[in-house]
C-alpha cells in the first residue's frame, strides 16, 4: 500500500447503510421497496444459508465433531462467522471491569446466530423510570410501535399463542409446536411453583407465509442456517428480497471507518476499508444509516470527528457509548432420572425450546428491579463433541437397568450406561433486564488501533447489586423447578462466591443503549425517530438507540424501530426535509 | 429428486416435508450437489477460507507416533468394544478422531502423551512389556486399577485421570460417529413433521396435552 489514495464510488446513493443485520437489513428492505437507491456495507463476506450449508449435516462431517473453535465459538456447525475475539480487531478494558464484545462478520450479521426468540416489549417496558425510578423512559410508547410489530409479525413470520398477559403483548402468531416430553415435565413442575409457562415465540415458519420461503421441517438446526429460509435471518428474509428490487448494491468485506460530514454538519458519506484489496473507499449518500451493532455504531460515531462535530458525531450531549447494557444471564442443568432408558423417537422439533416462561414476578415483593424470562432445553438431541463426557460422575450414582455399578468402568457395561443415560438431560437459563447506567460505557481507546488503523473501543462495565440479586433469584427459582420435577442438579448450583453464576457482561450478546434516543439532546443522541439530534440525515437503527431493553431479546424491537424509522426517512425525503 | 431441484421446487412454493424427505433419500447425490453450490470443505460443511487453512494445517501435522497410536487403539477398544448392538471404537475410527482433536485442542496433548507413558511404565514394571504388547488379561488387570475412580488406590490416581480422559475422548468420538449414533438410537436430523410426544410415551409418564394445546398447536 505504498500509494494510499481514497477511491470515491461514483454512484451517489439515496441511503448508505452500515451493517446488514436485523436493523440494516430491515432498512435496506424498506427503503429499496420505497424506490430509493441503497448502498449496503457489510464488514464480512456474502452469505446465503441455501448455499453455505450446515443444515442436516452429521457430527462426523466436522473433524472436531461440532466442537467450538475461535472462529465459531458456538460450535463448528454454527452458521455465524464471528466471536468475542476477532483476529486483528482488538478491544480493551478499563482495569477491574470486563465486557466481552461479540461481533458477527457476515451478511445478515448476528441474525445468523440468535435463537429466533422474538418478543415484543410491553407497555411497561417503555416507561420503567415511571415505575421504579431507575434509568429513563423511552420517548415513545407501546402504542407508537405496536403497528410496526404487527406488520413485522406478518412480514417475517412468528409462532406463539395469545395469552393476554398485560406486559407480554400478543402478536400475529402462526401456530406453535406442541411441547416435547421434558417440556411437559418442566411445564407441570414450574406451574406448580408459580412460574408461568407458555408456548415460545420464535420467528420460525410453522406454516409457509409466501412463495419465497418454505415451512419448518423440524430439524432443530436454526443456528446452522435454514436452506429453505423457514426461519428468520436478515440475509434470507430482508436482504435477498431487497436485492431483487434492483435498488440495492451490497458491498461485502467493507469495514466502515468513519462517517464524513460536510461544511454544514450534515452527513455526506461513509469511508471504509475494502478487506479484499485493503484500499480506502468512500461512498456518498443523502442519508447515512448506522446498523453496525450497538457498540460498533457508537465507535463509528466517536471516530467521526470534524470541526462541526468535535466530540464525535451525534455526541454534543456526550452520551454516545454510555448506558451500555447487556441482558443478565445465569443457568442451571441437571438430569431427569425418570427419563433414563427412555423410548427413542424423533423429538428434534424447531430450533429452540417449544416453551418459555415470561416474567411472572411482582417487583414490589422483591429486592431487585425488573425481571427475567426463562429459556429451557433438554431431550434427545443429536450428539456432538462433549457427548458422554464425565460419565464417571453419574454411572455410579444410579442403577442402570436395575443394576448398581461402580463409577467409571469400560467395555460392554459402559456402552449400556451411555445408552441408558441418553436423553435425560434438562436445563434452564434466565435472561433478565439490567439497568442502563451512565457508568457502563465504551469509549475510544486513545492508544490502540485495529489492523485497519481504526481506533478501537475501550470498555468499562460492572454489574450492580441489582443484577446480582436478580441472578440469585434466578438460581432460587431454577432450584425450585428442578426439585419439583425430581431432577438432579449437576451444574450451575451457584452461590454468592461467583455472583450466582451471573454471566460476564457481553456474554448474552444483547448489548444495547450506546446511542440512545430521547427528547432531550442533552441526554440522548437520537430523537424518537432514530435520527441524530445533531445531524438530521444520520440515523441509527441497531441496538444502540435503546433506552432500556426489557427482559426480552431485542431483535424484534430493533426491526420494528428500523421499519418505523425507514418510513419516517421516506416521508422526510418526500417533504424535502433531509 | 436431487437437492438442487428440490430447492428450486421449494422456491416456487411447493414446499412440504414430503418433498424434502424425497430429496434426502439420495445422500450421495446430495453431497455432490452441495459441493458445487457453496464453499464447502471435504466434509461438505460451510467453511471460511481461514477455517479451511486452519483445518488443513492441523491435518498436515502428526502428533502421536506409531507406538502411541497403537496403544490408543487398544485402549479405545477396551473402552468401547464390539457388542450385540454395534461395532467397536476402532471400527468407528475413534483413534483418528483422537489424533485430530488433540491437535485442535492442545490442552489434551500433555495429559494424553504423559498418560500413555505412565501406562507403559506401569506395564513395564509389572509385565516387562509395553502396554500394547501385553496380553489382554494383563491389560485388563492394569486397567481395572485405573477405571474406577472411587475405588482406585491413591498411587494410581494419575492413571485414573488419564483413563477418564481416554474414556471421555473415546465416548465422544464413538457416539458422534455413524456407528455410535445408530447405537444410541438417535433418529432425528431429517425432515419431518413434529406432531408431539407419541401417545404411548405420554401414557408411560402419565402426561397428556391440554385441550388447548391439541386445538392450537401444529
Amino acid at each position: 500500500m505504498g500509494n494510499l489514495q481514497i477511491k470515491v464510488q461514483p454512484k451517489k446513493y439515496d441511503a448508505v447503510i452500515v451493517g446488514s443485520g436485523a436493523g440494516g437489513g430491515m432498512a435496506a428492505y424498506m427503503l429499496a421497496n420505497a424506490g430509493l437507491k441503497v448502498c449496503l456495507l457489510e464488514a464480512g463476506p456474502m452469505y446465503d444459508p441455501a448455499k453455505n450449508v450446515m443444515q442436516l449435516k452429521w457430527p462426523w462431517q466436522s473433524p472436531r465433531r461440532g466442537a467450538s473453535t475461535a472462529l465459531r465459538p458456538f460450535g463448528d456447525f454454527d452458521a455465524c462467522y464471528g466471536g468475542w475475539q476477532i483476529d486483528g480487531e482488538p478491544y480493551t478494558q478499563h482495569s477491574g471491569t470486563q465486557f466481552d464484545w461479540w461481533r458477527a462478520r457476515m451478511l445478515g450479521g448476528r441474525t445468523n446466530h440468535w435463537g429466533r426468540i422474538s418478543l415484543r416489549f410491553g407497555p411497561d417496558d417503555f416507561k420503567r423510570k415511571s415505575i421504579d425510578g431507575l434509568g429513563d423512559n423511552w420517548p415513545i410508547s407501546y402504542d407508537d410501535i405496536k403497528p410496526y410489530y404487527d406488520r413485522l409479525d406478518k412480514l417475517v413470520g412468528i409462532f406463539g399463542s395469545k395469552e393476554n398477559i398485560p406486559n407480554e403483548p400478543d402478536g400475529e402468531f402462526l401456530p406453535p409446536p406442541k411441547p416435547r416430553l421434558h417440556e411437559l415435565m418442566i411445564k407441570k413442575a414450574a406451574t406448580s411453583v408459580g412460574v408461568n409457562v407458555i408456548p415460545s415465540r420464535l420467528s420460525i415458519l410453522t406454516k409457509a407465509i409466501n412463495n419465497e420461503r418454505g415451512a419448518c421441517f423440524y430439524c432443530n438446526q436454526c443456528s446452522r442456517g435454514c436452506t429453505v429460509y423457514a426461519d428468520f435471518s436478515s440475509s434470507s428474509v430482508l436482504v435477498n428480497p431487497a436485492l431483487k428490487t434492483g435498488n440495492v448494491d451490497v458491498i461485502a468485506n467493507a469495514m466502515a471507518r468513519e462517517v464524513l460530514t460536510g461544511s454544514d454538519g450534515t452527513a455526506t458519506a461513509v469511508s471504509y476499508v475494502n478487506k479484499d484489496d485493503m484500499q480506502e473507499y468512500q461512498v456518498n449518500g443523502r442519508i447515512i444509516i448506522l446498523a453496525a451493532s450497538a457498540c460498533e455504531s457508537a465507535r463509528l460515531l466517536l471516530n467521526s470527528k470534524s470541526s462541526k462535530h468535535p466530540n464525535g458525531l451525534a455526541n454534543s450531549g456526550n452520551v454516545v457509548g454510555k448506558y451500555l447494557h447487556d441482558s443478565t444471564g445465569a443457568a442451571m442443568g441437571g438430569i431427569l432420572p425418570q427419563l433414563y432408558g427412555r423410548k427413542r423417537y424423533n423429538e428434534d422439533g424447531v430450533g429452540g425450546a417449544h416453551i418459555y416462561s415470561p416474567w411472572w414476578g411482582n417487583n414490589k415483593n422483591l429486592d431487585f428491579p425488573r425481571g427475567y424470562h426463562i429459556e429451557y432445553w433438554g431431550g434427545m438431541g443429536m450428539p456432538s463433541y462433549g457427548f458422554g463426557w464425565g460419565i464417571e460422575g453419574s454411572n455410579g450414582k444410579y442403577p442402570v437397568n436395575g443394576q448398581k455399578k461402580e463409577a467409571g468402568g469400560y467395555g460392554k457395561s459402559l456402552k449400556e450406561d451411555y445408552r441408558y443415560f441418553y436423553g435425560a438431560g434438562v436445563g434452564m437459563a434466565g435472561r433478565g433486564e439490567a439497568i442502563a447506567l451512565e457508568s457502563n460505557y465504551c469509549e475510544i481507546d486513545p492508544n490502540v488501533v485495529d489492523k485497519y488503523g481504526i481506533p478501537v473501543l475501550k470498555f468499562n462495565y460492572k454489574w450492580s447489586d441489582n443484577e446480582i440479586k436478580q441472578a440469585k433469584h434466578m438460581k432460587e427459582t431454577f432450584r425450585e423447578i428442578m426439585h419439583a420435577m425430581g431432577a438432579v442438579i449437576t451444574w450451575g448450583d451457584d452461590g454468592p462466591d461467583n455472583n450466582y453464576g451471573l454471566e460476564t457482561p457481553g456474554r448474552i450478546i444483547h448489548e444495547a443503549g450506546t446511542v440512545r434516543m430521547g427528547n432531550d439532546p442533552g441526554s440522548s443522541a437520537l430523537n424518537k425517530w432514530n435520527q441524530a439530534h445533531d445531524c438530521k440525515n444520520l440515523f441509527v437503527v441497531d441496538g444502540g438507540p435503546f433506552v432500556s431493553q426489557a427482559d426480552k431479546n431485542i431483535t424484534w424491537t430493533i426491526m420494528a424501530l428500523s421499519m418505523r424509522a425507514s418510513e419516517y426517512m421516506v416521508d422526510q425525503l418526500k417533504k424535502q426535509n433531509l | 429428486m436431487d437437492r438442487r431441484k428440490s430447492i428450486k421446487a421449494l422456491a416456487v412454493g411447493s414446499l412440504s416435508a414430503g418433498v424434502l424427505l424425497e430429496a434426502c433419500k439420495n445422500p450421495d447425490k446430495k453431497a455432490d450437489t452441495v459441493k458445487k453450490e457453496g464453499d464447502q470443505a471435504p466434509g461438505g460443511i460451510d467453511r471460511t477460507p481461514e477455517e479451511k487453512a486452519f483445518d488443513q494445517a492441523l491435518m498436515d501435522r502428526t502428533f502421536f507416533n506409531e507406538h502411541e497410536m497403537a496403544t490408543i487403539a487398544v485402549l479405545c477398544d477396551i473402552i468401547i468394544p464390539k457388542d450385540e448392538v454395534s461395532g467397536s471404537a476402532t471400527d468407528a475410527k475413534v483413534p483418528d478422531f483422537i489424533e485430530f482433536i488433540v491437535k485442535d485442542m492442545p490442552q489434551h496433548q500433555t495429559p494424553m502423551r504423559g498418560g500413555l507413558r505412565w501406562l507403559d511404565l506401569q506395564s513395564m514394571k509389572r509385565f516387562e512389556k509395553a502396554f500394547k504388547d501385553c496380553d489382554s488379561k494383563q491389560q485388563l488387570q492394569l486397567i481395572d486399577e485405573i477405571a474406577y475412580p472411587t475405588k482406585a488406590k491413591p498411587e494410581m490416581k494419575q492413571g485414573v485421570s488419564f483413563f477418564s480422559l481416554m474414556r471421555n475422548l473415546t465416548a465422544t468420538g464413538f457416539y458422534t460417529s455413524e456407528i455410535g449414533i445408530k447405537d444410541l438410537g438417535y433418529v432425528g436430523n431429517k425432515p419431518n413433521q413434529w406432531k408431539g410426544v407419541p401417545d404411548d410415551v405420554l401414557k408411560q409418564y402419565n402426561l397428556a396435552y391440554s385441550e388447548r394445546e391439541l386445538k392450537e398447536c401444529v
